[in-house]
Formats: C-alpha cells, sequence, structure tokens
C-alpha cells in the first residue's frame, strides 16, 4: 500500500509539471514569434534577451505585406489553396460515394492505392514532375502547383468523406429514389446536405495541405518571383541580409495565422475525421 | 442515365460507380503512378535537363546512375543520418505524445487551453516554424543563446562536447525539431485510442491494489500497443523521405544531409536528373526493405501482445 501512496503522490506532482512544459515548449514559441513580429530590429540586437516590446510597432507588418510583397504572395496561395480545394471536393465526392455505396469492379483494390498514395514520398514524385512541368512549360505557373495538391489530397479526401457517407442511412437515399432522383441528383439534394461537417473537415484539410506546402513550391516557382508563394516567398526571403528579422517574423505571423484560424474553427471535425480509424483499435 | 443503355441493375450499379470514381483515378494516374514509373525510368538513364528532349522516355537504360549515386562521398553518411534522424525523430515523438496524451487524459482546468497549444506545432507551417526556430537558436540575437553562458550555434556546428562527450551539434537540433513538431500527431493518436479504453479494467485493476504506474504497465500499455505500433510505422515513412524540415533548417550543413536533400541538391542545382532519381529510388527502396523487416518481426510478436 505505501508503493501505491508514494506513486500516487508522485504522479500528483509530476501532472502538473508535465503539463506546465508541455504548455511552455509548445506556446512560447509562438507568444515569442508575435512579440517579436511587433518590435523594432534595433531592439532585438541591443537586447535579444527581452520577452516583451519596449516600444510597439505596426511598422514591421506593412513593410512585408507591401514592400516585400506579401500580398501577393498571400493571393497566390489563396488561389492556390482555394482552388485546391474546389477540385478536390469536385473530385472526392463523386469517387467517396462510389467507393461507400456502389459495388463496382476493382472496389476493394481502391483502398490499396489510397494508402499507397498517401504513403507514397513526395520527393520520388518531384523529381519526374520537375521534369514534365519543365517540358510543358508549366513551371512558374500556379496551375501544375494546384493539380499536384489536389492529386495528393484526394485519396486522403475520399477516404475521410467515405466513412462519412457510409453513416447516411441508405433508406433516405432510397426515398430519394422513388420520388424520382437520378443517382447524381440524390448525392446532391441528399447525401450533400446531410454531409456538410464532413465536407467542411475535408475542404479544411484541403486547404491547410495546400497552404502549407513547401517543396513542390520551392521546385516549380522558386524562379519567378511574382507567382511565389507564401510559404515559399519566407523561405527565400528568410536567408537574405537586408531585411531586418522582426520584420520576417511579422512575415510568419502573416502565414501561420490564417491556418491556427482555419484549424481551430475546425478543430473537432478534424481530428475526429483524421483519428477516426484508431478507435476501431 | 444509364438506365436505357439495360443490362441488370447490378450491372448498372457497377458502371455508375466506375463512372464516379473515374475522375480520382485519373487524376492519381496521371499525377501520382505514371511519373512514379517515369521516375524509375529516369533512374536508369543519362539525362540532363537540356538533353531531356533528345533521351525520350524509352532511350538507353544504364546502371550508371546507381553506381554513380553509391559511389559518390556522402551517400552513405547521409543514408546513416536519414536513418538516425527517423528513428531518433519517430520515437522521440511517439514518446513524448505518449506522455502528454496520458497527462492530458483526465480533465482538468484549463485543458482546453493545453490540449490546443500542442497542436499548434504540428498544425503551423513548416516554414514559419523553421524560421522560428531559426531565429530562436540564433548564436548572436536568438533567445536561446541569451540565456546561456556561452552562445551555441545550433544550426550550423557539426559537433560539439557536452559533458566531456562529442555529440553531433546540428543533427541533435534537427531531431528535437522532429520531435518538438510531430509529438502532438501521436498526442491526437493516442489520446483518441486512451479516451475509447473501457474504464471498467481500469477500476479492477484499482481494486485489485495495482498501483499506477502497474496500471500503465500491464493494463493500459498492452491496449495502446496497435496504436504505437501504426504510428511507429507512419512516422517512420514520413520522415525517412522528408525534405523540408532539414531543408529550412540547416540546408543539409553541419552532418545533417539527408538523402532527401540530396536528391533535391542533384536535380537542381547538379542539373542530373538520373542520378538524383536514382538516389530517390534507392531511399524508396531501403524504406520498403525497412517496412517489410518491420512488418515481419511485428506481425510476429503480434500475437503475443494481444
Amino acid at each position: 500500500m505505501s508503493r501505491d501512496r508514494f506513486e500516487r503522490g508522485l504522479f500528483r506532482v509530476l501532472k502538473p509539471l508535465v503539463i506546465a512544459f508541455l504548455f511552455v515548449i509548445t506556446a512560447f514559441p509562438f507568444f515569442y514569434m508575435v512579440t517579436l513580429s511587433l518590435r523594432d530590429i534595433q531592439e532585438l540586437i541591443l537586447d535579444p534577451g527581452s520577452l516583451w516590446p519596449r516600444d510597439f510597432t505596426f511598422d514591421t507588418y506593412a513593410n512585408v505585406l507591401t514592400k516585400q510583397g506579401f500580398l501577393s504572395f498571400m493571393r497566390n496561395s489563396a488561389i492556390v489553396a482555394v482552388s485546391s480545394v474546389a477540385i478536390t471536393l469536385l473530385i472526392s465526392i463523386p469517387g467517396a460515394y462510389a467507393v461507400a455505396r456502389l459495388r463496382f469492379f476493382g472496389r476493394r483494390q481502391v483502398h490499396f492505392l489510397f494508402l499507397a498514395v498517401y504513403l507514397f514520398p513526395a520527393i520520388v514524385l518531384a523529381i519526374p514532375l520537375f521534369v514534365l512541368f519543365t517540358m510543358l512549360g508549366l513551371r512558374g505557373s500556379l496551375l501544375g502547383l494546384i493539380l499536384v495538391y489536389s492529386a495528393q489530397t484526394v485519396p486522403v479526401t475520399v477516404y475521410m468523406l467515405r466513412n462519412y457517407f457510409e453513416t447516411v442511412p441508405q433508406s433516405v437515399e432510397e426515398a430519394a429514389a422513388i420520388d424520382g432522383c437520378t443517382r447524381l441528383s440524390t448525392i446532391w439534394r441528399v447525401v450533400l446536405p446531410l454531409s456538410k461537417p464532413a465536407l467542411m473537415a475535408t475542404g479544411l484539410y484541403a486547404f491547410m495541405i495546400a497552404w502549407n506546402e513547401f517543396l513542390f513550391a520551392l521546385l516549380f516557382l522558386v524562379e519567378k518571383r511574382e507567382s511565389w508563394t507564401v510559404s515559399l516567398g519566407l523561405s527565400q526571403l528568410a536567408g537574405s541580409i537586408e531585411i531586418p528579422t522582426t520584420v520576417l517574423m511579422a512575415g510568419s505571423v502573416v502565414l501561420t495565422l490564417p491556418i491556427v484560424i482555419v484549424f481551430f474553427a475546425s478543430e473537432r471535425l478534424l481530428t475526429e475525421g483524421l483519428t477516426a480509424g484508431a478507435e476501431k483499435g | 442515365m444509364t438506365d436505357r443503355r439495360g443490362g441488370t441493375l447490378r450491372e448498372q450499379e457497377g458502371r455508375a460507380g466506375l463512372a464516379l470514381i473515374s475522375p480520382t483515378l485519373v487524376i492519381t494516374l496521371v499525377v501520382v503512378v505514371l511519373p512514379l514509373f517515369w521516375a524509375i525510368m529516369l533512374a536508369f538513364q543519362d539525362v540532363r535537363l537540356i538533353n531531356i528532349r533528345r533521351v525520350g522516355v524509352f532511350g538507353h537504360f544504364t546502371l550508371e546512375n546507381f553506381s554513380y549515386v553509391v559511389s559518390e562521398p556522402g551517400f552513405w553518411t547521409a543514408l546513416v543520418n536519414t536513418l538516425v534522424y527517423t528513428v531518433a525523430g519517430t520515437g522521440l515523438s511517439i514518446a513524448i505524445g505518449l506522455v502528454a496524451a496520458l497527462a492530458l487524459r483526465d480533465r482538468f482546468k484549463g485543458r482546453t487551453l493545453v490540449r490546443a497549444s500542442i497542436l499548434v506545432p504540428y498544425v503551423a507551417p513548416v516554414v514559419a516554424v523553421a524560421f522560428l526556430w531559426e531565429t530562436m537558436l540564433n548564436p548572436q540575437y536568438g533567445i536561446v543563446n541569451s540565456w546561456l553562458s556561452e552562445p551555441i550555434a545550433f544550426l550550423t556546428q557539426a559537433k560539439g562536447t557536452f559533458l566531456g562527450i562529442q555529440v553531433p551539434v546540428a543533427l541533435l537540433t534537427v531531431i528535437a525539431f522532429e520531435a518538438w513538431r510531430y509529438f502532438p500527431f501521436a498526442f491526437l493518436f493516442i489520446l483518441a485510442r486512451l479516451q475509447a479504453l473501457p474504464a471498467e479494467l481500469d477500476e479492477a485493476a484499482v481494486v485489485d491494489g495495482a498501483t499506477p504506474t502497474q496500471r500503465f504497465r500491464y493494463v493500459i500499455l498492452p491496449q495502446l500497443w496497435r496504436i504505437i505500433a501504426l504510428l511507429s510505422v507512419l512516422r517512420f515513412v514520413f520522415t525517412f523521405t522528408k525534405f523540408d524540415d532539414v531543408y529550412l533548417l540547416t540546408g543539409g550543413g553541419a552532418g545533417t544531409e539527408v538523402v532527401s536533400v540530396r536528391v533535391y541538391n542533384f536535380l537542381t542545382a547538379r542539373d542530373d536528373i538520373g542520378a538524383s532519381a536514382a538516389q530517390a529510388i534507392v531511399l524508396a527502396v531501403v524504406l520498403v526493405v525497412f517496412l517489410v523487416l518491420y512488418l515481419r518481426f511485428f506481425s510476429g510478436g503480434e500475437r503475443e501482445q494481444g
């Protein structure tokens, strides 16, 4: 019994410490990111250890958005991300419905294909796509990037949507069929309205992938500055000596904030979709 | 739509299924499967961007790329680095994720906030967090170095001494980054599993007088093995071929060069497509070998662990 009491006591002390530690290592860097973006570079160089800005300034944001071109980077990122979401949904909704509901030749093998694409290393694909896009003259255009992002997210989103479509009662669809709906209008009028949360989740997943991606953006767009996405822009400017670190930190905030907002707006939906397989054991 | 064309209902269903799945198949085929085969073919050809049109798809095949790549200085070191980075990154991220999941299992005040905070490193764009780490670890004005008595060049120093032992500083920093960035992924999965566990087993163990560590060891952990095994495979696969993190933090310098960064450098800086593809193929083959070994080893042990 004494061992039990000792351990209980120990964990009662350890647990808050562990929680505090985890909180600090995850929250502190982002706190530092935001406060650093709000001060002048002189302040950082004179007093690198300070945590709180003496004088707040928003000049860093004005600088990074206009002078460094982050506004146009954001526009590019938004175009790429929104188009990827649209294409991904357009392709994966019928695909997921087919896998969830219809018996067709090769339905079982489709799962294997999805898993393979999900696990497939991007760096191997990067080579032929780089060569292909160079030959087609698609390098520097956002179109190629949108295609690649859509292809990479479609297998996962088909899987996520399928799980949800399977929970839509078949009887509702049959009722729609009796009322004269064709298959496509059943999907449009019955299945999709019932699956709004899942559609949100998959759309946001595709958005996050497209907004955060770096390797393909680097390979396809690096030579054409006006096509840079925010991720690529920050990574390319991070190396230069002329741009103050605090200005670039403002750029990091601009890059990070939309994703964090999107994620927490939809967190429940996303994590449930992501870990749905885990609960089956 | 296919009503008129006849056939049984079952045949119509099959046709509709294929029609609806075909956009998915086409885009994966065009952007993933065909490029994969092309990558394999490129690895066996002497191709550069300049002569690509002349070589064609079915040009002269050779094994030269492979022998060149394997004998090139730095390749084996990079492969070892990749392995160390992957194993340590995977292990650490899962271990921290497990600890985090156990600590946040029960409700407490502020749990939602802590949980949200834990997820941010995983959700935030890799470019932003890599730049943040670079800034924080900078030897001149980095905040971490302002806490140390002597500044450490975490990301540019290949070797240093710590407590009298020589350690690979930059490689360890990159591994720490990996653990920090991906433990939330393990945390999410393990927490979901933990919360789905039936409470009765744990309660029964308490009644039987099991201490907290005993309950963890004999009641909780055995029920987590499968999710931990799955996470190990996922993280191993993702980390082994990961490019962004190392490239952004060190550019592959200071003893942190991993194979994927070499693939990129051969492709862009050296413009040697064949050698680049050969390296990527070697990397993928090594990965598959490890996976097969792991699955074999694991599926043997799974029955005992239940």
